[in-house]
């Protein structure tokens, strides 16, 4: 009774039970945020956190589901692969130990390589009756789902840590993250779909120029899992380099590259790269830019290959990106993006002509993955 | 599996039930409401009234909430079509994309000239609102 008198006298107004009620009902919550607010917050963001985690959990479900019914829709393999996926799904790569970096990316290029030989062993297994074009859209099927397991999983570690600890940085962190982690999740979520049917994604960009230019010239393998055609560009000698399509692939355009610089004695006028680059917010999609450097992503090691043969022979190199986010990248190409191959040939025939004289030699690299697009 | 995946997707049931409450409570208090305004009592009317419009929207933004979520699960795969041209006389055929579809595959001969069509793009198309944010 003493508080329902005094507390609105406080405020200097009051009087009525009503406004004695709201008197103390402000000062309770007041009161409440003072010492609970930041937890208050905390349980707030530990909620919105919960929600993602929910839709990670549902996309990677989702994502196991479309990879198991793949390979049995098309490997037909005579036992429930199931168990096999399960398994892959946990699969880990150790990096090159660094401490001593001299070697490292020949040491991280051979882990690479077992990986992948690893990979396309469990695949043979699990798919049968696949053929190559298959096992290498089951490969990247796979990867996929592997990605979007390790998403979820790292995202639930830091949920229930900070759920543990109940401390607000580790889950404060998480929430600020979340928005770019869950983007990520969409792109490899719709990336799926995309490497079991076999449809070109974003990241074809490179390929489909390359396609486009080789398209009726004869081609030849090259190290390791690419191919080369050699084209007449306004009086020059083109050596146009891609990953073998229409299977999902990114070949070794490093190897590749210096393959043909080392097959033509260093004798090449300029090194054109065509890649898929990130764009920033604002700019439009399918956009073309041009630069220096070698266009291309990935741990690294195609670059640095690609870097030394270039060095080696004082090699000019030219890149053009097609500008796409990072979940136009791994989904079904956008119209734009397969629009922009035109604008990107026109670029790369600016370039040649004067960047180079004419009966100079020259690579255009279509950096990339292959996969729905073909030679 | 399929059933872990379809209980993410909906909408938890204890939730529904709170809300299903609420939105009971709050028919209550309306309808009390009318019957103390009948009475007379204008007050007590006002406060049912207020509390039940309250309750109401609290209930329905909930609910709407929780199906939101629900639909912002699912993954819908886009239309991806297929260009077909005959490189002779141009005859252009877009259609939807089928397995084993690739860019430069060699088809069934051109309905016109008799010459073999390829596939020359393979594309989705995303109807995305422009946002200009000013800048």
């Amino acid at each position: 009774m003493f508080a329902l008198e005094v507390l609105p006298n406080l405020f200097g107004g009051g009087g009525d039970s009503i406004s004695n009620i709201l008197s103390i009902l402000f000062y309770v919550v007041f009161i409440v945020f003072l010492f609970y607010g930041q937890r208050i917050q905390m349980y707030v963001m530990i909620r919105e956190v919960e929600g993602s985690l929910y839709k990670l959990k549902y996309i990677k479900e989702e994502g196991r589901k479309t990879t198991i019914e793949t390979i049995k829709e098309i490997g037909k393999p005579q036992t429930d692969p199931t168990a096999r996926v399960d398994r892959y799904l946990e699969y880990f790569t150790i990096s090159p130990q660094s401490m001593d970096p001299a070697g490292i990316v020949y040491k991280l290029d051979h882990i690479l390589d077992v990986r992948d030989t690893r990979l396309k062993d469990e695949v043979k297994i699990m798919a049968p009756e696949s053929d190559e074009v298959q096992i290498n859209n089951l490969e990247n099927t796979l990867e996929a789902a592997m990605a979007l397991n390790f998403i979820y999983k790292v995202v639930r570690h830091y949920y229930i840590q900070g759920k543990k600890t109940l401390s607000l940085y580790i889950i404060m962190q998480l929430q600020m993250i979340l928005p770019l982690v869950m983007k990520e999740a969409e792109a490899y979520a719709s990336a799926l779909k995309a490497f079991a049917y076999g449809q070109p994604i974003g990241d074809g960009a490179g390929p489909l120029v390359a396609a486009r230019l080789m398209h009726g010239y004869e081609t030849r393998k090259l190290p390791k899992d690419c191919i080369v055609a050699t084209v007449p560009i306004q009086g020059r000698t083109a050596f146009i380099i891609k990953a073998e399509g229409p299977g999902g692939n990114v070949g070794k355009p490093g190897e590749a590259v210096k393959a043909v610089v080392d097959e033509n004695k260093g004798k090449i006028a300029t090194v054109i790269m065509i890649d898929a680059g990130l764009k920033l917010e604002g700019e439009t999609v399918g956009e073309v830019a041009e630069g220096i450097g070698a266009a291309i992503g990935g741990p690294g090691v195609d670059q640095f290959k690609i870097e030394e043969a270039v060095v080696k022979y004082k090699i000019p190199i030219n890149a053009v990106v097609v500008k796409e986010d990072i979940g136009d990248a791994v989904s079904p190409m956008r119209k734009e993006i397969s629009d922009s191959a035109d604008k990107v040939i026109e670029r790369v025939k600016n370039v040649i002509v004067e960047r180079t004289k004419e009966g100079d030699k020259l690579i255009i690299v279509g950096v990339g993955n292959s996969i729905g697009i073909g030679q | 599996m399929s059933e872990n995946s379809s209980s993410t997707t909906k909408i938890s049931t204890y939730l529904m039930m709170i809300v299903l409450i609420v939105l009971a409570l709050s028919i209550v208090a309306l309808l009390l409401s009318v019957n103390a305004f009948i009475v007379g009592n204008v007050i007590v009317a006002g406060y049912l009234l207020v509390i039940g419009f309250i309750a109401m929207g609290l209930s329905v933004y909930v609910m709407f909430q929780s199906r939101k979520r629900a639909a912002s699960m699912r993954i819908e795969a886009p239309k991806v079509m297929t260009t077909i041209e005959c490189k002779k006389c141009n005859f252009k055929n877009v259609r939807e994309f089928q397995r084993g579809d690739f860019v430069f595959k060699d088809l069934d001969p051109c309905q016109k000239c008799n010459e073999k069509m390829i596939i020359t793009a393979i594309y989705k198309e995303v109807k995305e609102k422009d946002k200009t944010y000013g800048v």
